[in-house]
């Protein structure tokens, strides 16, 4: 007898199925069963903020939500922000402005991004920090970081020139 | 300016998008924990909940009887151990009679699931008699502190120890004579600092998939800085053929010198051949503070001695480093940065090597750097102040130049600091008005060695003129494309047209470890070689099919010419080559020698809170000689990188251990990395002093901005608070226990 | 002048004498010896020092923690590193970068 539960949910804008046991995070689920390793893992203890996805908008840490869990739901991660007219705006932002150094934090620091712009599309500095602080980088010092979401949020909703 | 070909650059110096930039920012690049094989099987490695115990006996049985179990190994799979550094590798790999650290490995198990693994894991029996642990390095250097190793005796030039010691080694560095030095001075300041054990802090933990073939050839993919090293290793540790064992790296989600050291491939490799199926091992969290290699604990005593103009006249130093269970602390390297940028007549440090009951430390960017700079240049502070000079021209007046003594009797070569002192004092930072109550301005500067080393890189010219690259330097943080736009300068073609990647142990060159500020630096150098004779062959293939000697063929500028009126642009005789005879490749091997020293100085302005003790960091500035910038973006974010870690060892960083020696923040909410909320926007000031034996003047860049934080910040809390910080990190009870609010 | 003496000093090395081993050299903190290798030079610093060679090597290699520069640059190759005429050697403290 199996202990699995078959999940339906909506990923990256796509209908998926899938088999999880009870004890399963969302963050395994999508990488070790879905084959979606864009999504990391840091800590799996919600104080790194690598696995950060959307659910239903929201921004969680997936290795704090459980698989069982986005039942009937749908979750955003890396791999559903850039589409078939090419990269979204946030990820063009991050290449110019070199808002990353080995890549590993930059998916989670991506969709944390697009959570903030998705409600305050002209954040200060100050916004920028508190709404990044759950995602920790120790490459670039969050100097470039900071520079890309400003950048992100020119292009998405402004004319306007950001020193990068 | 490409001194050496006397015209300007047109690709080194330009901010282009990085080659590997669509895979970083849209989650397709493969880092070590997204490796998969069908087939594999998970492992989980079992680890000793005791900080020193003897292990009286292993029994595997009932781990191995649980159904779902392929494998279980412990230290008696490996080899035997010949050498006394072998046994040190055999006995960190899996414990033999003792466990010398809390989450020391003891054995590892091979299953269908993690949780099965986990499972079996707990289901090994293992006996210990628990022994008295200690993990201070002065507690470890006392005589009555328990012992790790029965048969070390202290190493010294001076003769070898007769009794058992936690010391491993003593070295001494002397120059002049240091009593005559002090009796010349009219200013003496003696001081004493303690400072934690802090960890390189990468997002990405450690991670292996090891596959061996039916034919005895081991596959391992894994994230390294040295694909080589680590083959070195598996070769040592299993004692295999060279030929046999293929390391893949992957792509690295940060390393600063933690993923030099092999911890998962060998219990990966030892399971995978025992279970005959793929085995993949990744490292949680807490393991990874626990149990790979983070940097030294230290306690350092500074006496410095100054003439009343303003001339340092002696210097003296004890460094203790505390290296975990087994030898090997950077204090050498420490010993270095003490009073590395100045001139000093009389000096003698002296450098302890001390195992403690932890992890056997690994390098962590400028190793060992960081907290002798932090004791070195607040000293260098307090006497500045007592003499009534600025900070940054007290330095100035004590400065080394080219051929100037060092007190480790090595000369200084082509050096920059002065250049970053005086750009230092001339930026908008140090310039600026600092007013309001308990806010500070503080400098510190810093010399770091930096490194040349092995490489390897290979150019094959395609039948479009483009060029594919490939090294055996792992890309850390943007490497291939600084080696690239290299060998783009070199060729005279625009970046666009080079194509490069990092490849693995079975089809590149040797390379030392993408560390030591090295890869930008000796790569390039070897991608230039290479690009030079690309442009030789290419030349004489020029010359044979206009039927000229070769002498008569030039290149300038992307085009050969024959003198006549015969021309090829690159892309024309590429076309040519490939299409009749055979491509156009080289390789270049290059072991360098000599390489520039990197130079900072950092400025920091800080607000305390007298009554808590936060520290709020207003303002910060990365001053810092590269030499020549190939990349000014990548050189502007490992300024700003380096100098966040040094924030975060300055104010928040460091291992609390309980009396039983285990560490009681191993997790990412109480071990504190700096967050976005932490540090303010980080000013970078590039300063170009090109080092005249690379091609283009680049100096390393990576380790120089991590060195001069912890003092810079120190620095300014005195201006603050008026008091002097001597322990790291500098947390608000430190501060508090110095403003005399509260007992230690 | 005697050529054979002559040709005789010019194919030595200079030793720097570190501070901790000064009691076998007499306080002197340089010394010239002949080798083409580091280990001869040991060889022969011991003949004129002795107590030397058990300082700084442990049985085929360099004692542990203990490194060689030789003009400057720190010798890979170890005891096996070749030595020239007017080489200079310097023993130190092993360095690393991460």
């Amino acid at each position: 007898m199996t202990n699995k539960t078959l999940i339906s949910a909506t990923i990256n804008g796509e209908p998926v199925e899938f088999l999880c046991e009870p004890h399963q995070s969302l963050l395994e689920c999508l990488r070790d069963i879905l084959g979606l390793t864009g999504t990391k893992e840091g800590c799996n203890d919600g104080n790194c903020g690598a696995c950060s996805v959307l659910l239903d908008g929201q921004l969680v840490n997936s290795c704090l939500v459980l698989g069982v869990e986005i039942q009937g739901r749908a979750v955003t991660t890396v791999e559903g922000l850039a589409d078939w007219r090419g990269l979204h705006p946030i990820q063009q932002a991050f290449l110019e402005a070199d808002g990353f150094q080995c890549g590993f934090c930059t998916p989670g620091i991506l969709i944390a991004t697009k959570a903030l712009l998705d409600r305050e599309p002209d954040p200060t500095e100050a916004d920028i920090r508190a709404w990044l602080s759950g995602n920790l980088c120790r490459c670039t010092g969050y100097d470039k970081i900071v520079r890309a979401v400003q950048a992100a949020a020119c292009r998405l909703y402004a004319e306007c020139e950001v020193n990068v | 300016m490409n001194a050496q070909a006397n015209k300007p650059f047109t690709v080194v110096g330009e901010r282009l998008p990085r080659y590997d930039g669509a895979d970083k920012v849209t989650g397709k690049a493969i880092f070590g924990p997204d490796v998969a094989l069908p087939g594999m099987l998970h492992g989980f490695i079992l680890r000793s909940p005791h900080a020193h115990a003897r292990i009286l006996s292993i029994d595997t049985s009932r781990a191995e009887a649980l159904p779902g179990v392929y494998a279980v190994v412990t230290a008696a799979d490996l080899p035997p151990a010949e050498s006394t550094d072998h046994r040190y590798a055999h006995d960190n790999t899996f414990a033999g009679d003792k466990v010398l650290y809390v989450g020391h490995a003891v054995a590892a198990v091979a299953a269908r699931t993690p949780p099965i693994a986990e499972q079996a894991a707990r289901l090994i029996e293992v006996e210990y008699e628990v022994l008295p642990a200690v993990t201070d390095v002065l507690e470890a250097m006392r005589d009555d502190a328990p012992i790790l190793h029965d048969d070390m005796r202290t190493h010294s030039l001076a003769g070898r120890g007769d009794k058992p010691s936690n010391v491993a080694s003593h070295f001494q560095q002397l120059k002049g004579d240091p009593a005559r030095g002090f009796a010349e001075a009219d200013v003496i300041i003696e001081r004493e600092f303690h400072t934690a054990t802090v960890h390189q802090g990468y997002i990405e933990s450690h991670a292996a998939l090891a596959t061996w073939s039916d034919d005895g050839v081991l596959t391992v993919n894994t994230t390294t800085q040295g694909s080589f090293a680590f083959r070195d290793h598996l070769v040592w540790l299993l004692d295999l053929p060279m030929s046999k064992v293929r390391v893949i790296p992957t792509e690295v989600g940060g390393a600063f010198g933690g993923k030099n050291t092999s911890y998962l491939e060998v219990p990966a490799a030892l399971l995978a051949r025992k279970a005959r199926r793929p085995v993949k091992i990744t490292m949680p969290r807490p393991d990874v503070f626990l149990a790979t290699g983070p940097s030294s604990g230290a306690f350092f005593r500074v006496k410095m001695g100054a003439t009343r103009d303003g001339h340092i006249t002696a210097a003296q130093a004890e460094l203790c480093y505390a290296a975990g269970a087994y030898p090997g602390s950077p204090v050498g390297s420490g010993a270095n940065v003490m009073f590395g940028p100045y001139v000093i007549p009389h000096g003698q440090v002296d450098g302890y090597d001390v195992v403690t009951n932890g992890p056997r430390v690994s390098s962590y960017r400028a190793p060992g750097g960081t907290p002798a700079n932090f004791a070195a240049e607040t000293v260098i502070d307090e006497l500045a102040e007592k003499l009534g000079l600025d900070p940054i021209e007290f330095r100035l007046r004590n400065h080394a130049k080219e051929g100037d003594e060092r007190i480790d009797g090595g000369t200084h070569g082509s050096i920059g600091g002065i250049e970053v002192l005086e750009a230092a004092q001339a930026c908008d930072h140090y310039n600026a008005p600092l007013s309001g109550p308990n806010r500070g301005r503080g400098v510190a500067h810093a010399a770091w060695g930096n490194w040349g080393g092995r490489s390897s890189c290979t150019l094959s010219v395609n039948g479009d003129g483009t060029v594919s690259l490939v090294t055996s330097s792992v890309d850390l943080s943007g490497t291939r494309t600084t080696i690239a736009m290299q060998a783009a300068e070199a060729l005279e073609l625009p970046p666009e047209r080079i194509r490069p990647s990092v490849g693995d142990t079975d089809n590149t060159g040797y390379a030392d470890v993408s560390a030591g500020s090295r890869t930008t630096y000796a790569t390039g150098i070897a991608a230039i070689q290479a690009a030079e004779d690309i442009i030789v062959q290419m030349e004489a293939r020029a010359a044979a099919l206009w039927d000229v000697p070769a002498e008569r063929v030039t290149y300038a500028r992307g085009v050969f010419a024959s003198g006549t009126d015969q021309r090829f642009t690159f892309a024309e005789l590429a076309e040519q080559v490939t299409g009749s005879g055979g491509s156009v490749s080289s390789i270049a091997n290059v072991d360098v020698a000599e390489w520039g020293a990197g130079f900072s100085t950092h400025i920091a302005d800080v607000e305390v809170d007298p009554e808590t003790g936060k520290v709020t960091l207003l303002r910060y500035t990365v001053v810092q000689d590269v030499g020549q910038a190939v990349h000014p973006t990548m050189v502007e974010g490992q300024m700003q990188g380096g100098a966040t870690q040094g924030i975060g060892w300055a104010l928040y960083e460091g291992y609390a251990y309980n009396e039983q020696g285990q560490m009681l923040n191993a997790n990412f909410l109480d071990y504190k990395i700096p967050t976005a909320l932490d540090v303010p926007m980080i000013e970078t000031v590039i300063v170009e002093v090109p080092y005249p034996k690379h091609p283009f003047g680049v100096r390393g860049v990576g380790e120089p901005p991590i060195v001069p934080p912890p003092a810079a910040i120190a620095n300014a809390i005195y201006r603050a608070i008026d008091v002097r910080p001597t322990h790291l990190p500098m947390t608000p009870a430190h501060l508090l226990e110095k403003l005399g609010l509260i007992e230690s | 002048m005697n050529h054979d003496s002559w040709r005789e000093v010019s194919a030595m090395a200079t030793v720097y004498i570190p501070s901790l081993m000064r009691d076998l050299s007499g306080g002197q903190d340089k010394i010239s010896v002949p080798g083409k290798t580091v280990a001869q030079v040991i060889e022969a610093l011991d003949a004129v020092c002795p107590g030397v060679k058990a300082r700084v090597a442990d049985g085929n290699h360099l004692a542990p923690g203990v490194a060689v520069s030789v003009d400057g640059v720190i010798a890979r190759l170890g005891l096996r590193a070749p030595v020239k005429a007017g080489s200079v050697l310097r023993f130190l403290p092993v360095i690393e970068g991460g």
